[in-house]
């Protein structure tokens, strides 16, 4: 008999109860004590009782509701058996419900859970969402009108009408413009505003408001709106289109500046020097785990505020790692294999086995967490696109290298060197040019600029020993395509290789695009062997 | 004696012969001799499970060889090899996963177990035929020199050479690794081909049938000795030493550079292709790990601390260096990489004639008076 009365009155009050519910909210003050009362009245034998009793505290809008409701929902809310008091039970430690002072930990304190049931939750849910639709956060005022968006239900119109009325915010006016559009198109209004809440909607290019469109387009009572609606879809398929070409250009520019930053300090030391280095990825990955190091040390030493500045003392630190690796792999080895390069290519392949052991032996096999640093990471909004923040900074960070490198090697004193070495090194070396520190310290540039690339690449994969493998054909590609020796041909091959990639990717599947590429590269290399860039001219013939 | 047999007499000189045979008879009858006849636990048997280790490196000795002829030889450094051997695998792999019949898994005599999970109906086209030993055996030489001989053809035509046809070479062997990882292509995706039951229908977890496959290796090394042998005795192999050393001027005599690697890289691919169906059987199991880029790499590094252009030495640089490997890996596994690493660097910048040309420059040390003889004429050197 109980059940059956809970039953009918949740069902029966369900709507009315969240739509009144919303007005005490606002009207009613924060008077601690009949708030306190009221939350000791939640716990009840009975349901039906407890949901009467949701309600109420509902009504009171005291500051704390939504905590109280949320740890009832969520199994959270308990009475100590000794004090009678009503506790939040969280995360181990207790709070008082009514005041949120502390009141010791959970563990062994003699407690009684209140139980709520589905119904219940669902109540709350409801006044929840009311709650928050007057809240006094505009954030959370636009997080409540997006959800109402997003589930549309005609009888939420006159309450979206009225926060709307009241809303100030213009970010959250916008929003509940939407939700209240959604909601009189659900059938909460009558022709006229059907009509403009098409036009209001038809803006947007959210899937589940076009599914919304489309119904309206199939079963509306009058052919204007419908005629509209199907108008709207249209328009939104077509943004929709849009965004998508948006969307895969904006990622292939993404998987482009990882490419290019792998790709740059082997434009130096492939393009620039002819050497094949095989550990030019383990390059990158040394610069991955300094990263990594450095992010230690400031966990370590520095207090957390000053944590997010940690990339910023790990790009020097990278740049310089992997720099004198470069310059020991150079005066070591590589320099007695200049004029052979397949024996270059085995003594470097060799050299990224030792390096790879070596790291798998000081830091372990498995992968190593790298975190991204607060101003790295979240999203932003652009034009409907939704970006990560540190793939932006990448896609940034990545051009900012190239042009930097650029205006070394051209306006620098040790650039100037390093191209006359390049270009003519018997003529350099007659002009006074120390061409052996040259090839070294050209080398260990290379190398450095694939150390920083590490650090970027810390932040989108995961760190482990064989991080540069992955990287090691990938780069060869874009330096083979984009042109041997020239800096440009390394920004064309990867952005290229990167967009096609992504424009590939959702026809044919992420292994079969890659394939395609590959596949397209050795067929293009056929037509121009030497780059989209090629160099003309004597330098060829060396 | 015919002009046949007097060009195969000439192609070792009296010694050469003497020593090949000896070789050839000792790990062919000797090896299986003392397996089955020296009593266990004496210092002279040959337990089975060391027969097939023996059978395994016979194979990579048989991958080196296949890489010498192009790099050593025509200065063509492919590092794709392994995808030539890894097709061949495939290829006996197909036969093998065939001749397992209705005894697997889900015991359907049409289809492998892996089609049957995937839910396919129908065995695909590119599977007829296959539960034929000859046909596979075909393919097993036919789709890596096929392959070969595109990709060649569309590389040495555009004059692709030195570290750019490497590089095309690794790119071709990384997009066919992730091509067999897709289950959709129908060869077992990630786990590849294995539980392999009988070959030729003899049962593959027998001791014999293991000898018996060790011993096939052996003769096909032998025979793939010989014929690269006939390959750069001949006017051919003049014409290959020589575009290695100065390609134009090659050309501008007269001769089809192009034809000339393209004939030794498509047999090359071919003696690969066979290295890898030997493999298969042998080891149980074919993955598209085979055809991973640094499993090509490693090839190279066989031959040349064996000493390249010798054909001697890629045979005893793939069994001297996967020995190695075996010792390590049981003794010290993390050891294993830095000596291979080191051997990479060392053998590069100090032995760029391998342990062949160690032992000659050695015998020439003892000796200063006899100069060892050089194979090609001199007069080639000066010009070039």
């Amino acid at each position: 008999m109980k059940l059956l009365l809970a039953f009918v009155l949740t069902v029966g009050i369900g709507l009315a109860l969240m739509l009144s519910a919303a007005l005490p909210v606002r009207a009613a003050g924060g008077d601690e004590a009949a708030f306190a009362a009221a939350v000791a009245a939640l716990d009840q034998k009975s349901f039906a009782d407890k949901a009467e009793a949701v309600t109420a505290l509902a009504a009171l809008a005291h500051p704390r509701t939504p905590e109280v409701l949320r740890a009832l929902s969520a199994g959270q809310l308990v009475r100590h058996k000794e004090t009678g008091a009503i506790l939040i039970a969280a995360g181990g430690t207790l709070t008082d419900a009514a005041t949120g002072e502390a009141a010791g930990r959970a563990d062994g304190a003699p407690l009684a859970k209140i139980v709520a049931n589905n119904q219940i939750r669902t109540r709350i849910e409801a006044l929840l969402g009311a709650f928050l639709l007057f809240s006094d956060k505009p954030a959370d005022r636009i997080a409540a009108a997006n959800q109402a968006l997003a589930t549309p239900a005609a009888e939420t119109a006159p309450l979206l009408a009225e926060a709307l009325e009241k809303e100030t915010h213009a970010g959250a006016r916008a929003a509940l413009g939407r939700a209240l559009a959604a909601a009189h198109l659900a059938g909460g209004g009558n022709e006229a505003e059907r009509l403009a809440a098409v036009e209001t909607l038809a803006s947007t290019s959210d899937t589940s408001v076009k599914a919304l469109l489309t119904a309206a387009a199939a079963n509306d009572a009058e052919a204007s709106v419908r005629e509209a609606a199907a108008d709207a879809v249209r328009a939104i398929d077509r943004r929709l289109a849009v965004l998508d070409v948006g969307q895969n250009l904006i990622f292939g520019l993404s998987a482009g500046s990882i490419l290019l930053l792998a790709a740059i300090g082997l434009a130096i030391t492939f393009g620039v020097m002819g050497v094949i280095n095989m550990a030019h990825g383990e390059m990158i990955m040394l610069g991955a785990y300094t990263t990594f190091v450095v992010q230690e040390v400031f966990r370590a030493t520095l207090p957390p505020s000053v944590f997010g500045l940690y990339l910023v003392v790990a790009i020097p630190a990278a740049f310089v790692v992997a720099g004198a690796v470069g310059v020991a792999m150079e005066r070591g080895i590589i320099r007695f294999l200049y004029g052979r390069p397949l024996e270059t290519l085995l003594a470097t392949w060799g050299i990224s086995l030792i390096l790879q052991q070596a790291v798998r032996s000081l830091f372990g096999a498995t992968n190593r967490e790298v975190a991204n640093p607060a101003w790295m990471s979240g999203s932003v909004e652009l034009l409907g696109l939704s970006l990560t923040a540190n793939r932006i900074v990448i896609i940034l960070f990545a051009f900012a290298v190239l042009a930097g490198l650029a205006a070394f090697l051209r306006w620098s004193s040790m650039g100037l060197n390093m191209r006359a070495v390049t270009q003519n090194r018997r003529m350099a070396s007659a002009m006074g040019i120390p061409t052996g520190r040259v090839d070294a310290l050209t080398f260990g540039l290379g190398s450095g600029i694939a150390g920083v690339a590490g650090v970027a690449i810390s932040q989108v994969a995961n760190v482990s020993p064989n991080l540069g493998q992955g990287y090691i054909v990938d780069s060869f590609m874009v330096v083979v395509f984009g042109g041997v020796g020239s800096l440009w041909g390394a920004l064309a091959g990867a952005f290229s290789l990167g967009i096609v990639n992504k424009f590939l990717e959702p026809v044919a599947g992420a292994m079969l695009g890659k394939i395609l590429v590959l596949v397209f590269i050795i067929l293009f290399i056929q037509k121009r062997p030497r780059g989209l860039f090629a160099l003309r001219g004597r330098a060829v013939e060396n | 004696m015919g002009p046949i047999t007097r060009r195969l007499a000439s192609l070792e000189k009296g010694r050469g012969w003497t020593v090949f045979l000896i070789l050839t008879a000792a790990f062919a009858v000797g090896v299986p001799l003392l397996n089955a006849y020296a009593p266990p636990g004496s210092a002279l048997h040959v337990p089975t499970w060391v027969v097939q280790l023996m059978g395994k490196y016979l194979c990579y000795a048989l991958l080196a060889l296949a890489l010498d002829l192009v790099w050593g030889f025509a200065g063509v450094l492919s590092l794709g090899h392994g995808a030539f051997f890894a097709l061949g695998g495939y290829a006996m792999g197909m036969y093998l996963m065939r001749q397992i019949g209705d005894r697997g898994v889900y015991g359907n005599a049409e289809l492998p177990d892996f089609m049957v999970f995937l839910n396919w109906k129908d065995l695909p086209w590119y599977w007829w035929g296959f539960d034929q030993f000859w046909f596979a055996a075909l393919m097993v030489v036919l789709v890596p020199g096929a392959l070969a001989f595109v990709f060649g053809w569309l590389a040495f035509r555009s004059r692709i050479t030195g570290v750019y046809l490497s590089i095309i070479t690794q790119a071709m062997t990384y997009a066919l690794m992730l091509a067999f990882f897709r289950n959709e292509m129908g060869f077992g995706g990630n786990n590849g081909l294995t539980d392999f039951k009988e070959i030729l229908g003899f049962d593959m977890s027998r001791d014999a049938t293991k000898v018996g496959l060790y011993v096939a290796t052996v003769l096909m090394l032998a025979a793939a000795y010989l014929v690269c042998r006939f390959i750069v005795t001949s006017r051919l192999g003049r014409v290959l030493l020589a575009l290695r050393d100065a390609e134009s001027r090659v050309r501008f005599l007269g001769h089809s550079v192009t034809g000339a690697k393209l004939f030794a890289f498509t047999v090359s691919a071919m003696i690969a292709g066979i290295a890898g169906a030997l493999y298969v059987p042998q080891v149980g199991i074919i993955n598209p790990s085979e055809f991973s880029p640094a499993n090509s790499i490693e090839v190279a590094i066989w031959t040349a601390v064996g000493g390249r252009g010798t054909l001697f030495g890629p045979i005893l640089g793939a069994l001297t260096v996967n020995g190695a490997k075996s010792f390590f890996t049981g003794v010290a596994p993390e050891v294993w990489l830095f000596f291979l690493g080191a051997l990479f660097v060392v053998v590069t910048l100090f032995l760029p004639k391998g342990l062949v040309g160690l032992a000659a420059t050695l015998k020439g040390l003892r000796r200063p008076t006899l100069p060892t003889p050089e194979p090609q004429p001199s007069g080639e050197k000066t010009h070039a």
